[in-house]
């Protein structure tokens, strides 16, 4: 059965699959259970050796939509790349 | 486009040493968000600007198309976007955000910590 937070999720996990279709990892929680107060954690070989910030900047694009129409009033964002770079060589 | 309200903006972000943009003042947070990324800038110790967002929903229009960051609150040293809540937030756990402090402000960046709150709106 869809609970109120899987259907709020769905939509976001979509257009996030989209964007990163080759993510190790994606998940979309309903942090409130009210369905605009999302946590999304992404890690995707499309952010190894771009910055923090450069990183958000793609996870706000694949969510620029629900963004504007105001789907998401707050959005919690995790990301990382895949490759490893602490104490190896890259 | 306000185009004064705009270069104000942009003055703030690149003058001040560490400039918060948020929803509220230090001493009356609105916003869970911005309370979280004034937390890591204090426990940092950086010497925070803070500017209140909620006035004039054109200040937050114009800094979102300045600096591309659709979110609120967006924390800037020395001109540098450095992220919103969530990315300060990482930072000062990981130890990088002193370290940008220290590099963008020289090591005693501590000595000038002081909290103060700026407005970019013009005086009526």
């Amino acid at each position: 059965m869809a609970t109120m937070g899987t259907m709020a999720t769905e939509p976001l996990e979509i257009l996030l699959k989209e964007a990163f279709p080759d993510a190790d990892e994606l998940r979309v929680e309903d942090r409130t259970g009210g369905g605009d107060h999302f946590h999304v954690t992404v890690a995707s070989p499309r952010f190894d050796g771009l910055s923090l910030v450069d990183q958000h900047r793609l996870v706000y694009a694949a969510l620029e939509r629900p963004l504007a129409d105001g789907t998401i009033h707050e959005l919690r964002i995790k990301t990382r790349g895949v490759r490893r770079t602490k104490g190896g060589t890259t | 486009m306000n185009e004064d309200l705009r270069e104000r903006i942009k003055t703030v972000i690149d003058t001040e040493p560490v400039s918060l943009f948020m929803k509220g003042t230090p001493t009356f947070v609105m916003c869970g968000n911005s309370e979280r990324a004034l937390q890591a800038l204090r426990g940092a110790g950086a010497p925070v600007t803070a500017v209140d967002i909620l006035p004039d929903p054109e200040i937050r229009q114009e800094l979102s198309s300045l600096s591309g960051w659709p979110t609120i609150p967006q924390v800037f040293i020395k001109g540098e976007l450095i992220g919103g809540a969530d990315i300060v937030q990482e930072l000062a756990a990981n130890g990088e955000l002193e370290r940008k402090l220290s590099d963008a402000l020289g090591e005693d960046y501590r000595g000038a910590a002081e909290e103060r709150v700026v407005s970019v709106l013009v005086p009526a």
